[in-house]
């Protein structure tokens, strides 16, 4: 696939990473020459330089026979302008654009006929989302959801005391309450991944990812947890984009306290938020942090744009007594170096937001596409489609379907044939119920299926949406 | 001189202005024939003819107002209206010319403290000149100026900023500052029509109704009768003035954004609503289980009815009775006394600080007391989800202490004069808060005729300083505001 990336910053840059690795062409604009010398230097991509909203330098890059089209620079205004140009000079036919500001989420104001973005993807408000989950499940290190919320995925350590621990998996049923079901879905130690069985011991230190229906996932970790407080006080470094938007998600159910170097930015923050408590300061001296009483703090968000001062900020408030730390980390080395050490819970933003990217690009009936351990897993949510003649999976038992080494079905959704009344703003609405079935070797796949894959390393994605392909020869 | 004869010119347009105000009593005396018409008469044509020389005298001179013109204008409006307005009182009626003029000022910052007795055997036109002037002073001469002068092309803006109460007086409601005046007098014209009519429905004589739905939308707080509003013993009456008061101690400049789009959604915006109406209905409440308590009353219902209409009304600064409440424990008086000085909302006809104020001074009071606890915290004073800026907090807590040392002085000045602290205190709240009635001497069942000379001047002039926002009077007394 020839794909067009327009800036090259760290939403670009990771973007380019992602594909690079999976055979497509790829071509990159930004008005940075710097930033495009360092992503030659490192990928098989094409540069250009250049303003991104600009005809001639799109052409430059090569529009005219692109498929995809992926808009991430810093400016909004650029993204829409080189959208319409893409839809109406050279007629790309896919069309993803970035766009921060919520106002520009208007109806109608994103269609085909005015600023012609196909898919709008805004990473600070991914990454938001994907902090406030960790917030309210404290006990995880990532929280993902599948088939509308239906399932998701959480990702635990496992403590030396933990209930799992030093117990084959297979009896993690009998700690549950009757009803809840829950599946292991991959086990890292030492970030290596292991196949997990029935017989698989999980030892301390080990990153568990859990599946569950999404109703379930409460209960279970409660069980996981028991005896653990939950989160009141949380404390935030950095009040940039995501800080700010990180408070104001949080700031109704829990005690705020966000910590802003630049006193500009502190007072324009504070104007925002209205029960947060914003502190102007540095969230790496120890004296300020002492002073509001970091030891009483349950969670410790470090949020700034600077890889450095999230590890030291999140590390200080480690040592001086926080529950929990969490630090956003650019750069995948040193996010490997710390998680599990001195900081809990290591993000990295990138792969956090490429997620919403990825499930644009891919091919097959890919709905929803999650990057685990920063990049180095992903989970798939697929749609099966066809009937036992055209596709390799439905119709099938999971048994039969061809074994792919990494790969494997951690949970199907199914709509049923009948439909249920829900009220829904008032009005009577016919749904159909949705169940989540957490799947055994005997399980038959049927057409319109949601299937979540996981696949603990990042080869097995192509064979994967491959299987799922309905074949050509039938339609 | 010809420095301010561009000024002096408004003035003579705004007193030929007045004298028309004065000839609705005029008519009104001539129809009734109640015999005070001479010094209707008298009192039209000398403030006419004082107007027209003035106008003569200072027409030639066109130049735009300069905003420190625009102060010291509203300052002669203020001081020097009552001298026309007082004139019917002093000719007609035995009186000083001293009484005369803080009857007038009285009547014109609706404020409501009277020195008359016998209202009730008063010519119709003396009263319907007391009301009539609560209610051309309620929205102020100013703002009705500000309607009509821009016509004449002469500043408009400048006057505005100046008489406009509140803090936040950069929010304009329309592009012209004329279109805004008008749009707030029309508001206050269909709620005082509807206040006039719901009271006669409910049984008063058309004059009274006119004369009470003046004084209620003005908060002023004269009446045609010496009981006041206890005259007419209805808990009907009562009940319309008590929501009429609430309406006009609410800014109009909602009233007026509720009315053009139709919607009740200005109300919910309002920050000071909550804050006026939870106040009130918190002392309220309280109030009556406390009189209730010490048995003051028999009933509950009788308690709260009294209880709940003296609160109101003095609260915003209206000042009807119903009752002498200065029977009641002090404690209940000193309460009503104490809310007169920061409920009614900014931008109302009320007195006092205003409730937007009393909002800053608190959360800038939480302010500090929260840096205590984080020094280096971040709070910056909100009212809704707008910040306000440091320079207007301070101005805000300026202005408060401006507003006791006002209420201290004047309270001292008071005493010195051989007056006794909770008449001298109650005299001075009550007239700077435009209120009317005070306690002790001055209290509801007495007037303000108890006051010397020098006393009744001291309140007249609390009177004005209270409806001038002190600021504006005191900013024309300042050296730097001669220097050129």
């Amino acid at each position: 696939m020839k794909i067009l990336i327009l800036g090259a910053g760290q939403v670009g840059a990771s973007v380019a990473e992602a594909l690079a690795s999976e055979a497509n062409d790829i071509t990159i604009v930004d008005q940075n020459r710097e930033f495009l010398a360092a992503l030659a230097d490192r990928l098989d991509v094409r540069t250009v330089t250049g303003n991104a909203a600009y005809p001639n330098v799109l052409r430059e890059a090569g529009i005219e026979d692109t498929d995809l089209l992926i808009a991430v620079t810093q400016s909004d205004q650029t993204n829409l302008v080189a959208c319409k140009i893409a839809r109406s000079l050279f007629n790309v036919s896919t069309r993803i654009a970035r766009l921060r500001s919520p106002d520009l989420i208007e109806p109608g104001l994103l269609s085909n006929e005015n600023f012609a973005v196909d898919y709008a993807i805004c990473p600070e408000q991914d990454i938001t989302d994907y902090i406030v989950k960790l917030v309210e499940f404290p006990e995880a290190l990532q929280v993902l959801e599948f088939a509308n919320g239906k399932v998701t995925l959480v990702g635990v350590r496992a403590k030396p005391d933990g209930l799992l621990v030093g117990k084959p998996i297979r009896t993690m049923r009998e700690h549950l309450p009757a009803g809840v079901d829950a599946r292991i879905a991959a086990i890292f130690r030492e970030h290596q991944p292991i196949e997990p069985d029935g017989n698989t011991v999980i030892e301390p230190g080990d990153e568990v990812f859990l599946l569950a229906a999404s109703r379930h996932i409460r209960p279970v970790l409660k069980e996981l947890r028991r005896g653990r407080e939950p989160v009141k006080r949380v404390m935030i470094a950095g009040g940039g984009n995501i800080g700010l938007r990180v408070a104001q998600a949080l700031e109704d159910r829990y005690e705020i306290k966000i910590v802003e170097f630049d006193r500009r930015r502190a007072e324009l923050i504070a104007g925002k938020l209205a029960h947060a408590l914003v502190l102007s300061g540095s969230a790496t001296d120890e004296n300020l942090l002492a002073q509001e009483n970091i030891d009483e703090i349950d969670m410790f968000l470090a949020l700034t744009n600077d890889d450095e001062d999230n590890i030291m900020a999140a590390s200080l408030a480690k040592r001086l007594g926080c529950r929990r730390v969490l630090a956003l980390i650019n750069r995948r080395a040193y996010a490997d170096m710390v998680q599990g050490g001195p900081i809990d819970i290591g993000i990295s933003p990138a792969q956090v937001s490429i997620g919403a990217l990825l499930t644009h690009v891919r091919r097959g009936d890919v709905v929803k596409v999650h990057s685990l351990r920063r990049g180095a897993a992903e989970a798939l949510e697929l749609v099966a489609h066809g009937d036992k003649n055209s596709s390799k999976v439905v119709g099938r038992r999971i048994e039969e379907l061809p074994k792919i080494h990494g790969a494997h079905i951690g949970a199907i959704v199914r709509t049923g044939k009948q439909a249920e009344a829900v009220l829904r703003d008032g009005i009577v609405d016919y749904q159909r119920i949705e169940r989540v079935i957490i799947p055994h070797h005997d399980t038959v796949i049927e057409s319109d299926d949601h299937v979540v894959v996981f696949c603990v390393r990042k080869r097995e994605v192509a064979q994967v949406e491959k299987l799922f392909q309905v074949g050509f020869q039938f339609i | 001189m010809r420095r301010f004869f561009p000024l002096l010119r408004v003035f003579s347009v705004l007193l030929i202005g007045f004298s028309f105000c004065l000839a609705v009593p005029m008519a009104v005396s001539w129809y009734v024939d109640d015999g005070a018409h001479s010094a209707f008469d008298e009192a039209f044509l000398v403030t006419l003819m004082c107007g027209l020389a003035l106008f003569l005298a200072t027409h030639r001179e066109r130049r735009e107002m300069k905003v420190r013109d625009g102060f010291l204008l509203v300052v002669l409006v203020w001081t020097l209206l009552p001298l026309f307005a007082c004139l019917p009182f002093w000719l007609h009626l035995d009186i000083s010319f001293t009484d005369a003029y803080f009857e007038a000022a009285s009547g014109l910052t609706a404020t409501g403290a009277t020195v008359l007795s016998g209202l009730d055997h008063m010519p119709l036109s003396i009263n319907f000149w007391r009301t009539f002037s609560h209610w051309i002073g309620g929205m102020g001469v100013v703002v009705l100026a500000v309607a009509i002068l821009p016509l004449l092309g002469i500043g408009g803006r400048q006057m505005f900023r100046a008489e406009t109460p509140g803090p936040m007086k950069e929010t304009s409601l329309t592009p012209r500052i004329a279109e805004t005046a008008k749009g707030l007098w029309v508001v206050y014209l269909i709620l005082t029509l509807a206040c006039g009519l719901t009271l006669w429905t409910l049984g008063m004589q058309p004059w009274d109704a006119a004369m009470h739905a003046f004084t209620t939308m003005g908060l002023g707080g004269f009446s045609s009768k010496d009981a006041s509003l206890g005259h007419f013993n209805s808990v009907e009456i009562e009940i319309a003035v008590m929501g009429f008061a609430l309406l006009s101690g609410m800014n109009y400049a909602t009233h007026f954004l509720a009315l053009r789009q139709r919607t009740l959604s200005p109300y919910r915006r309002d920050a000071e609503i909550p804050y006026f109406l939870g106040v009130l209905a918190i002392s309220i409440l309280a109030l009556t289980f406390y009189l209730q308590a010490l048995g003051v009353f028999g009933e509950f219902g009788t308690a709260l009815r009294y209880v709940a209409f003296h609160t109101i009304s003095l609260a915003t600064s209206l000042g009807l009775t119903t009752a002498d409440y200065g029977q009641w424990p002090f404690f209940a008086q000193l309460w009503m006394l104490f809310l007169g000085s920061f409920i009614a909302c900014s931008g109302s006809t009320g007195g006092g600080i205003k409730m937007i104020r009393a909002m800053i001074l608190y959360k800038q009071l939480y302010r500090e007391l929260l840096l205590a606890l984080h020094p280096n915290a971040i709070w910056p004073v909100r009212i809704r989800s707008a910040v306000v800026p440091q320079h207007v907090v301070a101005g805000v807590m300026a202005f408060g202490f401006i507003y006791m040392v006002t209420i201290v002085t004047l309270t001292l000045l008071m005493t010195a004069s051989g007056m006794d602290i909770v008449t001298g205190f109650s005299a001075i709240v009550a007239t700077l808060n435009n209120t009317g009635p005070g306690l002790g001497q001055v209290g509801p069942a007495a007037t303000f005729a108890v006051l010397s000379d020098f006393q009744t001047w001291l309140c007249a002039l609390a009177m004005l300083l209270g409806r001038l926002e002190i600021f504006t009077l005191l900013v024309v007394l300042i050296p730097a505001f001669w220097r050129k």
